[in-house]
C-alpha cells in the first residue's frame, strides 16, 4: 500500500497538433482533475506538420501518473504521449536568466561562481549582471541559491525541456 | 466536378444531411439567424423548437440514446450556449454522442464583449469531448464531419462547433467527403488478444464469477448486447449492471441479479463483494457502484473491458485490463471460449448460485402496500405490468423516483432506458422523452418523474404539445425532494432543510394550461384506472400520482460503507453513516 502511495516525479512529453486552444486543453486537464504541474513548456517543433511538443513535469502516485498519461492521450489533438521517466533514458535541461545586482566583492564573487556553473553574462551594467545558465533544474536551483546572498533581484526560467537518449524519434 | 460555392449556413445544412441527420433540436437567436434561414429553405431536416437550450441538449440525448445515432443541437451565442452547458456536461458524463452547433458573434467582434458574446469554446472545453471555433467558411465542412467522427468514435461524447455569424454568410466550396481519417484521434476498438485469452482463462477457472456490465455495452450497439447475452448464457454466470447499462441483459432472465450499487439489490452487491472473478464489461467503477473503495470486491481478480484507457485503474486497480470496444472484445472472448471448448466449473457454480439464491430470498426490493396511500414502488410496478408487451421507452428525472424506476421497471432490451446517471441532472427526463418520442413516434414514452425535478424543465411540455408528441409524464409526487429528504433523515437527524416542495402547482391544471391532459390519482384503488387512462389518452399526458410522502428508497449502501453493509429498510437498526461517509456525496 505504501508503495502505491509514494509520490513520484515524472517528465512527460506530449506531441500535439498545433491548433488553437491545445495548451488550454492540457492545462485545463491538470487543473480540472487536480493534478500537479511542476513545470510546463511548449513550442512548435515542426512547422510544416503543425506539431508542437509539450513537456510537463508532474508529481503523483503511480496510479495518478498512469491516469495523467491516459487522460492526455485521449485529448483529440494529441498525437503521442511519452513518459520520459519510465519509457526512455532521457536528458532534460532548463535555462534561466538570473539578474544579480551589487558592487565590490559581492559582484566579483557572483562572476566567479557563474564561471563555475558555465553561466554566460548576457547583460551588464556597473551594478548588475544578467546570467544565462543552462542545466538540470537542480543545477539551476543551486545557482540561484548561491546568487541569493550576492544580490539576486530577478529570475526568469524556461521550465524543463526533455528528450529521449538514442537514435529513435518519440 | 467543380464544387459549387455555398454559404457557411448552407454548408452546415449540407454537412448535416450528408451525415444522415434528419432531426435537430434547437432555439434560434441573433447569431444563428443565417443557419435558421437555410433551415427554412429546405425540407430534409426537421427542426424541433424547444423552450430552453438545456432542453434541446437533453432532447438530443434522448434521441441519441434511444436510436444509437448522434443527437444534434442548434443554439445561439451567449446565453444560448451557456444554457446548453448542463446538457453538454450530462452527455459527457454519460458518454452520449451529441453535436452541438452554437452561433457566435462575428469574428471581428470576438473579444470585444459584444452583445450575446460568450467564450463558448472556453466555457465548453471542460464539458465536451472536443470543440472547435470555426474562423472561416472553407474550414467549416471539414470541421462538421470531423465533429461527427469525434462524437461517435471511441468513447462517445458531446462536441461543440462554434460558428461566428460572418462565417455563416461567407461563401466557400463544399468539397469534403463525409468519411474522414482523423489526423490524431483513432481510438482502438480491438482488444489485445493476449489479454483477452488471459481473461477467458480467468473466467473459465472462476469458482464465484460475476459479470458487471455498464453503459459501454449499450453504447457499443445492439450487437454488443447480443454478444453479452450469448456469453453470459454460455457460462451460466450471474450478471448485474450499472444504472446506465440496464437493458443490455434482459431483466426477465434467471441469471440477472438486478442493478448493483448504492440502491442495487442485496444479491447483486453481495455477489460483487464475495466473487472471485469480476468481469467488468463497459462500466467504470463509479463511486455509486463501488461504495467504500478499500472494501470493494476484496477477494476478486478483476477484468476490465473499456474503450477509454483512462477508465482503467482510475478508481479500482484491475488485474486484466482490456482496452477496446465491448462488441469487439466480447466477440473475441466468445470465439476463444468456444475454440478452446471452455466449460465452467459446474460444481463450484452450483454452490455459488446456492449462495446467491439465499441472498435473493431476502427480497431486498420488497415494500409494504396498504389501502390508504400509493407506494411509489407500487406505482412503478403497476406501470411496468400495464405496459408489458408494448414498445416502451422510459426516461427519468433524478432522485428517489429514478432509483425506484431502475429497481422496479424491468428492461429486456437495450436503448429503452434513458436516465441521467453520471451528472444526476434534475430536469433531464421530459426533454429526453421528447427526443425519444421524436425518434420513435409510435412507441410509448414515459418520463418517470418527481414533482421537484419536473419543474426544472417544465417549459418543455409546450414543445411536446406543439409537435403533438404523446409523451406521458408520470410524476411520483411526494411533495419532497425525496432523496435529499432521505439523506437529511439518515445523515442530519431529520432536519429537513429546504427539501419540502412548497407551493406546488396543481399539475392537472398546469397540464391543461399547456394544452395537455392532466390526470391525478391519490388512492391505491384509483391507480390502475388512472394508469390505463394515461396510456390510452392520445397526446401528451401529465399524471400527478400522489404517493407516500416519507417512503425511503431501499436497499441502500450508506456513504462510506461496503457492498456487504447494506441497509435493507427503515426498521434496520444500526443503519448509521460514519463521519467519513458524511463527507461523501
Amino acid at each position: 500500500m505504501t508503495q502505491d502511495e509514494k509520490i513520484e516525479r515524472h517528465t512527460i512529453s506530449v506531441l500535439v497538433d498545433n491548433e488553437a486552444g491545445v495548451l488550454a486543453r492540457v492545462v485545463g486537464l491538470f487543473s480540472g482533475r487536480g493534478y500537479n504541474i511542476e513545470s510546463l513548456t511548449v513550442g512548435e517543433v515542426d512547422q510544416s506538420e503543425h506539431t508542437s511538443r509539450i513537456t510537463v513535469v508532474t508529481a503523483g502516485t503511480p496510479m495518478v501518473i498512469e491516469q495523467i498519461k491516459a487522460q492526455l492521450d485521449r485529448l483529440v489533438p494529441v498525437h503521442k504521449v511519452m513518459d520520459l521517466t519510465v519509457e526512455a533514458n532521457s536528458v532534460e535541461r532548463e535555462m534561466a536568466l538570473v539578474k544579480v545586482a551589487g558592487t565590490g566583492e559581492r559582484r566579483v564573487e557572483a562572476l566567479r561562481l557563474s564561471d563555475a556553473f558555465r553561466a554566460r553574462v548576457i547583460d551588464t551594467t556597473h551594478t548588475s549582471f544578467v546570467f544565462e545558465v543552462t542545466g538540470t533544474p537542480s543545477k539551476i536551483d543551486a545557482f540561484i541559491g548561491l546568487m541569493r546572498p550576492l544580490g539576486l533581484v530577478d529570475v526568469s526560467r524556461t521550465g524543463v525541456v526533455a528528450i529521449a537518449r538514442g537514435p529513435e524519434a518519440m | 466536378m467543380a464544387a459549387q460555392e455555398l454559404t457557411g449556413a448552407e454548408i452546415v445544412i449540407k454537412a448535416l444531411v450528408d451525415q444522415g441527420v434528419d432531426t435537430i433540436f434547437g432555439y434560434p437567436g441573433g447569431a444563428v439567424l443565417p443557419i435558421y434561414d437555410a433551415l427554412f429553405q429546405q425540407n430534409k431536416i426537421r427542426h424541433i423548437l424547444v423552450r430552453h437550450e438545456q432542453g434541446a441538449v437533453h432532447a438530443a440525448e434522448g434521441y441519441a440514446r434511444s436510436t444509437g445515432k448522434p443527437g444534434v443541437v442548434l443554439v445561439t451565442s451567449g446565453p444560448g450556449a451557456t444554457n446548453a452547458v448542463t446538457g453538454l456536461t450530462d452527455a459527457l458524463m454519460d458518454s452520449i454522442p451529441i453535436v452541438c452547433l452554437t452561433g457566435q458573434v462575428a469574428t471581428h467582434l470576438i473579444g470585444s464583449d459584444a452583445f450575446q458574446e460568450a467564450d463558448t469554446v472556453g466555457i465548453t472545453r471542460h464539458c465536451t469531448k472536443h470543440n472547435w471555433l470555426v474562423k472561416s467558411a472553407p474550414e467549416l465542412a471539414r470541421v462538421m464531419h470531423e465533429a461527427f467522427y469525434v462524437a461517435t468514435h471511441g468513447r462517445p461524447g458531446p462536441v461543440v462547433i462554434d460558428i461566428p455569424k460572418d462565417v455563416q454568410f461567407q461563401k466557400a466550396e463544399y468539397t469534403v467527403s463525409p468519411h474522414i481519417t482523423h489526423r490524431t484521434y483513432r481510438p482502438k476498438v480491438k482488444g489485445d488478444i493476449e489479454k483477452i485469452k488471459e481473461a477467458v482463462d480467468l473466467i473459465a477457472n472462476a469458482k464465484k464469477p460475476m459479470f458487471y456490465t455498464g453503459g459501454g455495452v449499450i453504447n457499443s450497439g445492439t450487437v454488443a448486447s447480443q454478444l453479452l447475452r450469448e456469453f453470459v448464457r454460455l457460462t451460466g454466470y450471474p450478471v448485474t449492471s450499472t444504472l446506465m447499462g440496464l437493458g443490455a441483459y434482459p431483466a426477465s432472465d434467471k441469471q440477472w441479479l438486478g442493478m448493483l450499487g448504492m440502491h442495487g439489490t442485496y444479491e447483486a452487491n453481495n455477489a460483487m463483494h464475495d466473487c472471485d472473478v469480476l468481469i467488468n464489461i463497459g462500466a467504470r467503477f463509479d463511486d455509486r457502484v463501488t461504495g467504500r473503495l478499500d472494501a470493494f470486491s476484496p477477494g476478486s481478480k478483476k477484468i476490465h473491458v473499456d474503450i477509454d484507457a483512462s477508465s482503467i485503474n482510475k478508481n479500482v486497480h484491475v488485474d486484466v485490463p482490456i482496452i477496446g470496444d465491448c462488441a469487439h472484445v466480447l466477440e473475441d472472448m466468445l470465439r476463444i471460449w468456444k475454440s478452446k471448448a471452455r466449460r465452467p466449473d459446474k460444481a463450484a457454480l452450483a454452490d455459488w448460485w446456492k449462495q446467491i439464491d439465499l441472498w435473493r430470498e431476502r427480497k431486498s426490493l420488497s415494500y409494504k402496500t396498504n389501502d390508504e396511500v400509493i407506494k411509489p414502488q407500487q406505482a412503478i410496478q403497476r406501470l411496468f405490468e400495464m405496459t408489458r408487451g408494448r414498445e416502451t421507452y422510459i426516461t427519468t428525472e433524478v432522485g428517489q423516483h429514478q432509483m425506484w424506476a431502475a429497481q422496479h421497471f424491468h428492461f429486456d432490451e437495450p436503448n429503452r432506458w434513458m436516465t441521467s446517471g453520471g451528472l444526476g441532472t434534475m430536469g433531464y427526463g421530459m426533454p429526453a422523452a421528447i427526443g425519444a418520442q421524436i425518434a420513435h413516434p409510435d412507441a410509448l414514452v414515459v418520463d418517470i418523474a418527481g414533482e421537484a425535478s419536473i419543474l426544472m424543465n417544465m417549459q418543455e411540455l409546450s414543445t411536446a404539445v406543439q409537435f403533438m408528441l404523446p409523451i406521458k409524464i408520470f410524476i411520483l409526487n411526494n411533495e419532497y425532494m425525496g432523496m435529499v429528504r432521505q439523506w437529511q433523515q439518515l445523515l442530519h437527524e431529520g432536519r429537513y432543510s429546504h427539501s419540502y416542495s412548497d407551493s406546488l402547482p396543481d399539475f392537472v391544471k398546469l397540464a391543461e394550461a399547456y394544452g395537455a391532459t392532466g390526470i391525478r390519482a391519490e388512492k391505491p384503488s384509483e391507480l390502475d384506472a388512472a394508469l390505463k387512462k394515461m396510456i390510452e389518452t392520445p397526446g401528451p399526458v401529465m399524471f400527478d400520482c400522489r404517493v407516500d410522502q416519507l417512503e425511503n428508497c431501499y436497499p441502500m449502501i450508506p456513504s462510506g460503507a461496503a457492498h456487504n453493509e447494506m441497509i435493507l429498510g427503515d426498521d434496520a437498526d444500526g443503519a448509521s453513516v460514519s463521519e467519513e461517509g458524511k463527507m461523501l456525496v
